[in-house]
């Protein structure tokens, strides 16, 4: 344990040094190259560039590698792959629009190096029952958890600052778990993504200075469920991520189909004069985590921001206890 | 309405741990025998056959659990 010491403090402040002092420069090219979009929560026109995928990237390869010369990990490659494809696919989706099926489908092929490199443990855990083996199936759950975890956090990228906010609180949490059912490495290795999550909010929360763009939430979203897929923490990682997996199920839910959110018409969210943010009582709108927040009356964007993190440390807590229930056993 | 949503957040959580129990005792001890080398792979589509099922009894409780809670706000 102790020999973790010096590659998880190295890794986390290189994580963390790397997107601070990157994303100021990437901000600057953006605004030269005029990559900006109108901040859909603002009632006055605010441009603010994207993405930040690339500043995030280099974070997670650089700490990662560090980590990799350290431990010479499998599991570790596999994540790097992994992580560096989803922001391919992002990239690709923040310069020209694709079709609402293609991000799903290249995250799942993103997966494949997890399963190349064996970087997997096929039995699935959880809390008071035990394991269960389920072989082939499992290969089909590596292949469906990337797409999902990335495009929930890509779909939770909707007020300033939630989706590095809420990665912070999920991923450190993830690390917590790992810790606590003593798997040490994953643990060293998952830390670097609260670190870069933690970076990247310093420019992202209110009022942003630049937006991840699908080029960053994917990369957070698919890095997130790689190291839930080589930890072996599946479902503490789906405990964890429960208010995001609750936005997708509730949008999926009421639109009934899979859908770009820009290809949605009605609106959730609407503005009152003092500049708060109000449910809309449109019923074409979907419905999503921020409506469902603001029906109880109009909130500023922080606030929304805020109660969607209290959320977060509510599953998070959840999720400790599901680590701890991992050794418990009915 | 707040409370509202950390209780949906709480009976998904419970809905997580109740699916692993039955996932694991359903699932668990399938076993198929008499068909050779075939035998993981047809345990194996059992066992992918029941875990489609099982999600999709998950997603329709989600669902009625969802109304029930938040019936007020979803039909406004």
């Amino acid at each position: 344990m102790t020999e973790l010491l010096i590659p998880a403090i190295v890794s986390c402040v290189v994580a963390f040094f790397v997107v601070y002092f990157m994303t100021p420069p990437l901000i600057k090219v953006l605004t030269q190259r005029n990559f900006a979009v109108k901040d859909m929560n603002k009632i006055e026109d605010v441009m603010v560039v994207r993405p930040g995928g690339p500043s995030i990237i280099a974070g997670i390869i650089a700490s990662e590698i560090i980590l990799y010369a350290f431990l010479q990990l499998n599991e570790i490659l596999a994540i790097i792959i992994t992580t560096s494809a989803a922001f391919v696919i992002g990239y690709v989706d923040d310069r020209k629009v694709m079709k609402g099926w293609f991000k799903p489908a290249a995250l799942a092929v993103a997966a494949i190096p997890i399963i190349v490199f064996g970087a997997y443990d096929s039995d699935l855990a959880f809390p008071l029952f035990g394991v269960v083996q389920i072989p082939a199936l499992y290969l089909a759950l590596v292949l469906f958890m990337i797409p999902i975890t990335g495009n929930t956090i890509n779909s939770i990228d909707v007020l300033n600052g939630v989706a590095s906010g809420f990665m912070v609180i999920a991923s450190f949490t993830l690390s917590i778990c790992l810790f606590i059912v003593q798997n040490y490495e994953i643990a060293i290795v998952s830390l670097p993504l609260g670190f870069v999550s933690l970076a990247f909010y310093k420019y992202h929360k209110i009022p942003s200075k630049i937006f991840p763009g699908d080029s960053g939430a994917l990369t957070l979203g698919a890095m997130y469920g790689a190291i839930a897929i080589v930890g072996g923490v599946e479902i503490i990682a789906a405990v964890a991520l429960l208010p995001a997996v609750i936005n997708s199920f509730l949008f999926l839910s009421s639109v009934k189909r899979i859908v770009e959110h820009r290809e949605i018409k009605g609106k959730p969210v609407i503005f009152t004069d003092d500049n708060k943010l109000e449910a809309t009582n449109d019923k074409s709108a979907p419905v999503t985590l921020v409506r469902l927040i603001l029906a109880g009356g109009p909130l500023s964007e922080k606030q929304v921001a805020f109660a969607i993190f209290k959320l977060g440390i509510f599953s998070g807590i959840l999720a400790i206890i599901t680590a701890f229930m991992m050794d418990v056993s009915l | 309405m707040k409370s509202a949503l950390f209780g949906f957040l709480f009976g998904m959580w419970v809905l997580i741990i109740i699916g692993g129990g039955i996932l694991v005792t359903i699932l668990g001890p399938i076993t198929v025998t008499g068909f050779g080398d075939l035998d993981w792979f047809i345990a194996s589509v059992i066992k992918g056959v029941i875990a489609i099922i099982l999600v999709v009894v998950w997603i329709l409780i989600l669902s009625k659990l969802k109304n029930f809670i938040f019936k007020k706000e979803i039909n406004s």
